[in-house]
């Protein structure tokens, strides 16, 4: 395992921007998430580190040294792809010993045994592992091909949304098996995701991404707390940050234009009247969907509440964030 | 009655059977045909109305591996008794065997020139297609296209000037001048159907093993190969079946050395008229290569003309 990092990475395609001046450094045995939507950047940060692509400028630093021009195999690193990651021609067991017998590596064949039976042990493939691989079902493919990264002791491991085509219960057993595998090892990932559950709960660090540019970079509590544009807070929080224009409550700070509230931060009781417009009980929290002076707000109320669809009630901030009118930060 | 979108009706079931079993009898009569003549005595082979019913006779093939001349009473006494079977028949034609024919040279001819020019076409067929398919060369399409215009008109309209070229270069009747010939020929084609097998693949496949720690070209010969073997055995098959039967440039160009079967075999002529057994003996033992090749690849040549759309 080994440092990471990335400095004043720029890489277009054709004419698009994949990524402008990216910096970034990942530090050895950390967990960063890349968070972001479809065409932010994301998998090319990945591809650009494992050396897929090469970058139009800037400097890819691994363990001390500038790989920028080393081959993929050079580099040793290991990555999870999203899709087509299994070698269909071969058996499980083939996959797994894949990357432990390229010339680079060149593992005697009981250690291979050794590695290979216990990644199948970890990951639940053992009574697969002499299925053709095309034999799997898509979970059980997924584990492979994470288990094809993990049979090696690579100086990071690239995740590119490896669990996005798993279903919800199995995607929240590895998400908890992979964080375990992570601090057994102190190995170093960098993982790409758009689920903010995945960032939230595996990260020790999260960089957000948008349209090619890493807005902010740290931990996931103060990427949470403490965003640093619009742009990060709508990034996180299930129901998404309300966004609403200052005057609606007033006492904001100089030249800010926008009050971002988390549902959370919205205190029930007094302040501004509000309609209540749909209620959804999800168990443990119920949503409460308002209506205020033509904007739609969501906030959470306890399970016990008595409000009832077209209620008036009265809302007033707590603890908001102040954005400018470009969505940076004011504070 | 049930309707399904899937399952054929027993009618529709017996229908496609009945078209398929009398496609298959129109195409394989000739076959059986040339294959039954082959093992008929000169006399019944022309015999009308035509013989189905016959005596089977070994007289075609010993005709066509031997060279044979007429013999008087003498040389017969001096002979003696003959001491094999295929002297025996052709005794009682009153000739003696005086050595072996030219046959099986020019079959190995076939053999070396067909085999030898799918081999190369097959090489620099899937070479040039992993290159169209993986890297960004100028001018792709382009250089695609014209690869494929090569196809355009029938090869033999340049026969004359590959004829004149052949002269002076020193290729004329070599074995090599016919692979390259042949080669040339089947390459686009190579590069045309294994470029569509490649381009099937997916190329994270390919940037998986890389990952791994392999370099490009054994990730190429290690991922991509394995995957495309399909759509290259039926490549394979459509180069070799190309090279095998071609008829006009082998007459055109060779005439000793390096004569293919196809133009060997109707020059056939037995004594008093075409031997028609030992043409049909030299066909029939033509046709076996390519139909022992076609049966082995059979599984690949089904799902390799579907183009890759099989397996994912």
């Amino acid at each position: 395992m080994a440092d990471v990092e990335l400095r004043n990475i720029t890489k277009s395609f054709d004419k698009d921007i994949g990524l402008e001046k990216v910096s970034l450094k990942i530090n050895d045995g950390e967990f960063v998430v890349l968070l972001g939507p479809t065409g932010a950047g994301k998998t090319t940060t990945l591809r650009l580190i494992a050396g897929l692509e090469k970058p139009d400028s800037g400097e890819i630093w691994i363990d001390g040294r500038n790989v920028v021009n080393d081959s993929p195999a050079q580099r040793d690193v290991a990555m999870v792809f999203q899709q087509y990651s299994l070698y269909p021609h071969l058996t499980v067991r083939e996959n797994l010993e894949f990357p432990l017998k390229s010339p680079i590596l060149k593992t005697p064949v009981d250690v291979m045994k050794r590695k290979v039976n216990d990644v199948a042990e970890v990951l639940r493939i053992s009574h697969k592992l002499d299925n053709k691989a095309t034999e799997l079902s898509g979970g059980e493919m997924q584990r492979v091909s994470m288990g094809r990264a993990l049979v090696r002791n690579p100086r990071i491991y690239l995740m590119d949304e490896p669990l996005s085509s798993l279903d919800a219960k199995l995607r929240s057993e590895l998400r908890i098996e992979l964080k375990r595998i992570q601090a057994e090892l102190g190995a170093t990932i960098l993982y790409v995701t758009h689920d903010q559950i995945e960032a939230m709960t595996m990260a020790t660090q999260i960089g957000v991404l948008n349209n090619g540019r890493l807005e902010q970079f740290g931990p996931p509590r103060e990427i949470y707390e403490n965003p640093s544009s619009q742009y990060v807070a709508t990034r996180l929080g299930s129901p998404r940050i309300n966004t609403l224009p200052v005057s609606i409550f007033g006492g904001a700070p100089a030249g800010s234009a926008l009050i971002g509230l988390r549902p959370e931060h919205i205190h029930i009781g007094s302040g501004q009247d509000c309609q209540v417009t749909r209620i959804e009980h999800l168990g443990d929290q119920i949503r409460l969907h308002l209506r205020l002076a033509g904007h739609n707000i969501i906030t959470l109320t306890d399970t016990h509440t008595s409000i009832k669809v077209g209620d008036v009630i009265a809302i007033q901030p707590n603890n908001p964030i102040f954005f400018d009118a470009n969505g940076s930060r004011v504070v | 009655m049930s309707f399904s979108v899937n399952e054929p009706s027993n009618r529709q079931k017996w229908g496609a059977g009945i078209l398929v079993i009398s496609y298959a009898i129109i195409t394989l009569l000739p076959l059986l045909w040339i294959i039954a003549t082959g093992f008929k005595s000169p006399a019944d082979s022309i015999s009308y109305p035509p013989k189905v019913l016959f005596e089977p006779s070994l007289e075609g093939y010993v005709n066509l591996f031997t060279t044979q001349t007429r013999a008087s009473e003498e040389t017969f006494e001096a002979l003696g008794d003959p001491t094999t079977w295929y002297d025996e028949i052709v005794r009682k034609k009153g000739m003696v065997i005086v050595g072996p024919s030219r046959f099986s040279e020019r079959f190995l001819n076939s053999v070396i020139i067909g085999f030898g020019s799918t081999f190369f076409a097959i090489v620099l067929g899937t070479a040039a297609a992993y290159a169209f398919s993986r890297f960004r060369v100028p001018l792709k399409d382009d250089l695609l296209f014209f690869i494929l215009s090569t196809r355009m008109m029938p090869p033999i309209a340049v026969a004359i000037p590959i004829f004149l070229m052949f002269r002076q270069l020193g290729l004329s009747d070599t074995h090599a001048g016919m692979i390259l010939l042949y080669t040339g020929v089947n390459l686009s084609l190579a590069v045309w159907l294994i470029n569509g097998f490649i381009d099937e693949i997916p190329i994270e496949y390919e940037e998986a093993a890389l990952i791994d720690g392999y370099t490009r070209f054994q990730a190429f010969y290690k991922v991509v190969l394995p995957q495309a073997a399909t759509g290259i055995a039926s490549t394979a098959i459509f180069c070799l079946i190309f090279a095998w039967n071609e008829y006009a440039f082998a007459v055109l160009l060779t005439s000793g050395n390096a004569q293919t079967a196809p133009p060997f075999i109707p020059t056939i002529i037995g004594v008093g008229g075409f031997d028609w057994p030992a043409m049909a003996a030299g066909a029939t033992i033509f046709l076996l290569p390519v139909m022992v090749f076609t049966i082995l690849l059979r599984k690949h040549l089904l799902s390799g003309i579907t183009f890759g759309a099989v397996r994912k």
